[in-house]
């Protein structure tokens, strides 16, 4: 591996707020070092842009580790740069070549209202998860925590699943905008568990009713969207939902 | 300042059952006509929010993330200690709270901290009930795993994703109250001023972070989970946003601010690559329970590590510790490590760095065994730095990890300002001068989910405040100063950016204030500080509006109240001229451990905000060691 500097040619969305159109825009970025992340070079472009006298670009980001689900940009034309398990903010400059020239843009569905530049709206997954997505417990009074064995399978598929940022990368990928791997990552993290089972059915209904009202689109069934999960959640958990929902017409 | 921290009479075993019953209550009705604002929505802040809301408070919660679930709880890999002694290896809540106390160097309040691990065992029934994936055994029941400080098995975990797992949970339960309308959530909205009418915490002012619109928010009492400081440093695990201005906002409208020198330097991060380094990334210490800590015996020795042969290795944990070996408290490991660097020893780019190394567990366990348990804590170093950490021994470094100070809180979690509560990260209490591993995620969810939710009612039962609405001067008169706050970064049109005075200030804040301090540089610092801090007043560079998206301004007012929360921190690690847990003054050195001064120190150091210009006043609350007799803590 090389520690030369880099000189890149940066093409990034520039949109001032949800009501005005944007654009794509060109920045040469220089001395960029291989082991820089890919927001690290992002700051240097701001850094340089402010210097100019031009308002930094706008992004999401904030624990820089790959585990918050903040950082949401679509990068070559793939959400979080297309390598395997990894988001934006762990993709490092070491996979790039001098004078390359990269694309960066936002997540793009009609359910994520772009807000600035790369940052978009994403609180309609929330409401997902507001609709369902939870066993319903209160505070107090749970039973002892070992008085109900899980298979250590089962609480490993659940795992599996849980393992969700909720970055919505899934939703960027997809041509139809679906947020399926989401919602059903969800699902699938508390069918697993005997503590969801209660309410299993009657979640996935109501999941996937808030999805639909949110906005977002059908399953296209190509599976883009486990591709390019930062957390590799695999499209099982869909098959799996969708099994769920086909149950719960016969329970009514 | 008044400090009366109504620590209940009686043995410790009974202090908090006892205190419980004494709690006035509030009857369901009633609870209703009272609302509570939560800000910030991590461990602490989601628990509580959801478990007020569910006792029947009407609450508004904040965050300046996205979504709640993003807080930097969510980066905590490791685990949850709780003494539930599945293990059976003598666990017990009294040990465990001797534990904590011991980790923290007897600079934690005793009471609060056996309350802690009294509760420790309902939070992991709570979280198991709402679904969180901890791992388990194959007979079904849940696995557990040894940290650092303790010689028992009591942490709980979900892969190397426990904080992200717990928060989803607190997450959810915040989302099921969101849903039924008693929670209104407000995501993209930062504090940036608390609001006091007649001596009450009243409610806070925000900004909206998408349009810029500057609001504010009246309730019957406020609950700060804001986090810890830790990004004074630039350079730290924290997340980028995570930031000290709504503990710093209250000191200066009169919170006391406890041991702010009290800062977490945590042993296994990523060592710094380069000067345009964002952030540090931790390695969760429960590596530490299957890799040794080793660099070469002689300076500078450049071999491969795999060429090194085991007689020319310093396994300096083992030997200097050899009961706790390299499961040391996070303090000691990280001085260990720094000492060997300064000894021309480090391994890595500028030598500092020492190696992780799992070659034997691998040998021992096989490749498949350490991969399940911390895969993808492998598969994160390679991501950052290229290696692979199955065949060539991690580089790690300390880091700022943590920080133990922040505001002042009594037994009830209130402050000294009535009706200011202040809950996880955010207070000062339960881990002293040093937090172990396993602790955070632990305090966190107590706080939240087992010990505000009883003790804020009995401040709303006696406070007896009149309503207040958004109408009261002292209202406008916060939101007025806030707007021309935001107009006077937007003025000063300099030539710096906000980063480039952050990075200036950290990178001061770490060499003198960091790892080990001395009064000389503490001294310096406190002339250095006050001078970077006028010049990013004359010369910063914000740039756009302040009515829109626009980063630089949110950054703008952190640094700026991170500018005067430093002189605070350093005012105080000069003050407290002893060396305990992390808090390590190069003149209190016993062969390179922490030397305490009970004489002198026994105390929390309080710090009251006096004006602009004016130097704090330092108040203490004396330690009161009972049930646990203070010992000089050797590992050894």
């Amino acid at each position: 591996m090389s520690d030369k500097l880099m000189k890149l040619k940066v093409n990034v969305w520039r949109q001032t707020n949800k009501d005005q159109s944007g654009e794509m825009k060109g920045y040469v970025v220089e001395n960029v070092d291989p082991h820089m992340s890919f927001l690290e070079m992002m700051d240097t472009l701001n850094e340089q842009l402010q210097h100019k006298g031009e308002e930094p670009v706008a992004f999401d980001h904030d624990c820089r580790e790959g585990i918050c689900g903040m950082c949401s940009m679509v990068i070559n034309g793939i959400p979080h740069g297309g390598h395997k398990g990894v988001t934006a903010c762990q993709l490092h400059m070491r996979h790039f070549n001098d004078g390359d020239e990269i694309f960066v843009e936002p997540w793009r569905a009609k359910a994520f209202p772009v807000l600035r530049d790369l940052v978009v709206d994403r609180s309609a997954l929330d409401r997902i998860v507001a609709s369902g997505g939870y066993v319903s417990v209160n505070t107090g009074g749970a039973p002892d925590a070992n008085c109900l064995p899980i298979p250590k399978k089962e609480a490993d598929l659940s795992m599996d699943a849980a393992a969700c940022i909720g970055c919505g990368a899934c939703v960027a990928a997809c041509k139809n905008a679906s947020a399926m791997l989401f919602v059903a990552a969800k699902a699938s993290h508390l069918a697993h568990l005997p503590q969801g089972e209660p309410e299993r059915y009657v979640r996935a209904q109501n999941m996937a009713q808030q999805m639909d009202a949110e906005g977002f689109g059908t399953c296209s069934n190509l599976s883009q969207c486990e591709a390019v999960c930062p957390k590799e959640i695999p499209v099982r958990v869909i098959a799996e939902f969708n099994s769920d929902l086909i149950k719960a017409q016969f329970k009514g | 300042m008044k400090l009366e921290a109504k620590i209940p009479e009686g043995p410790i075993e009974q202090k908090w059952t006892k205190h419980k019953l004494a709690l006035p209550l509030i009857n369901p009705a009633n609870k209703r006509k009272f609302k509570i604002i939560v800000v910030g929505t991590g461990l602490a802040g989601s628990s509580a929010a959801a478990t007020l809301s569910e006792l029947g408070y009407q609450v508004d919660a904040f965050c300046f993330q996205d979504s709640p679930r993003r807080a930097h709880s969510i980066a905590a890999q490791g685990g949850i200690n709780a003494a539930k002694n599945y293990q059976n290896d003598g666990d017990s809540v009294r040990r465990l709270a001797y534990d904590t106390v011991k980790g923290g160097d007897f600079r934690a309040r005793e009471a609060n901290v056996y309350r802690l691990a009294e509760v420790s065992v309902n939070i992991i029934d709570q979280c198991v009930a709402q679904g969180v994936p901890f791992a388990r055994e194959y007979g079904g029941h849940l696995a557990n795993r040894s940290f650092g400080g303790a010689q028992v098995s009591r942490t709980f975990y979900a892969r190397g994703q426990t904080g992200q797992q717990l928060l989803i949970g607190a997450y959810q339960a915040l989302e099921k109250q969101v849903q039924t309308g008693s929670v209104k959530m407000h995501a993209r909205h930062e504090m940036l001023e608390l609001v006091m009418v007649d001596g009450h915490a009243r409610g806070i002012v925000t900004r909206d972070m998408v349009s810029g619109k500057i609001e504010s928010w009246a309730a019957d009492a406020v609950v700060l989970a804001t986090g810890g400081y830790g990004n004074v440093f630039f350079l730290s695990t924290n997340a980028k946003g995570c930031n000290v201005t709504a503990t710093w906002r209250a000191a200066k409208k009169g919170a006391g601010f406890a041991n702010p020198c009290y800062t977490q330097i945590h042993p296994t991060c990523i060592p710094q690559a380069g000067d345009y380094q964002s952030k540090l990334t931790l390695m969760s210490e429960s590596l530490r329970n299957d890799g040794r800590v080793w660099v070469p015996k002689k300076g500078g020795d450049n071999r491969p590590p795999a060429q090194i042969p085991e007689d020319e290795r310093d396994y300096y944990l083992e030997r200097k510790y050899p009961s706790f070996g390299n499961l040391a408290p996070r303090d000691i490991a990280s001085r260990a490590a720094k000492q060997v660097c300064d000894e021309g020893r480090g391994v890595g780019p500028g030598g500092r760095g020492v190696f992780l190394d799992f070659a034997d567990s691998i040998k021992r366990l096989g490749q498949k065994v350490i991969a399940e348990r911390y895969g993808n804590l492998f598969d994160m170093y390679s991501t950052i730095t290229g290696e692979d950490p199955y065949t060539v021994p991690m580089r790690i470094y300390p880091a700022v990890h943590y920080t133990m100070g922040g505001l002042w809180v009594d037994y009830n979690l209130m402050s000294n300002l009535p009706g200011l509560h202040v809950i996880g990260e955010a207070n000062f209490s339960d881990h002293g001068a040093n937090r172990l591993g396993a602790s955070a995620l632990m305090q966190g969810l107590a706080d939240g989910y087992f010990v505000l939710p009883y003790t804020i009612g009995a401040y709303l039962a006696t406070a007896k405040q009149p309503k207040v609405t958004t109408d009261h001067p002292e209202f406008k008169k916060a939101v007025a100063d806030t707007n021309a706050r935001m107009a006077k970064f937007l003025s000063i049109k300099g030539k710096r950016t906000v980063d480039s005075f952050h990075r200036q200030l950290g990178q001061m804040m770490w060499e003198k204030c960091g790892m080990a301090r001395t009064a000389k540089g503490l001294k310096e610092l406190l002339v250095e500080i006050p001078r970077l801090r006028e010049e990013f007043w004359r010369d910063v560079n914000v740039l756009g509006s302040a009515e829109s998206l626009n980063t630089s301004l949110e950054k703008a007012g952190r640094v700026a109240d991170f500018f005067e929360f430093a002189e605070m921190m350093v005012l105080d690690a000069l003050e407290r001229d002893e060396s305990c847990g992390g808090h390590y003054r190069e003149e209190h050195d016993d062969e390179g451990e922490a030397k305490r001064d009970d004489n002198k120190f026994m105390h929390a150091a309080v710090w009251e905000y006096q004006g602009e210009g004016k130097q704090p006043v330092r108040h203490v609350e004396p330690l009161v060691f009972e049930a646990f007799k203070p010992s000089i803590r050797s590992y050894k």
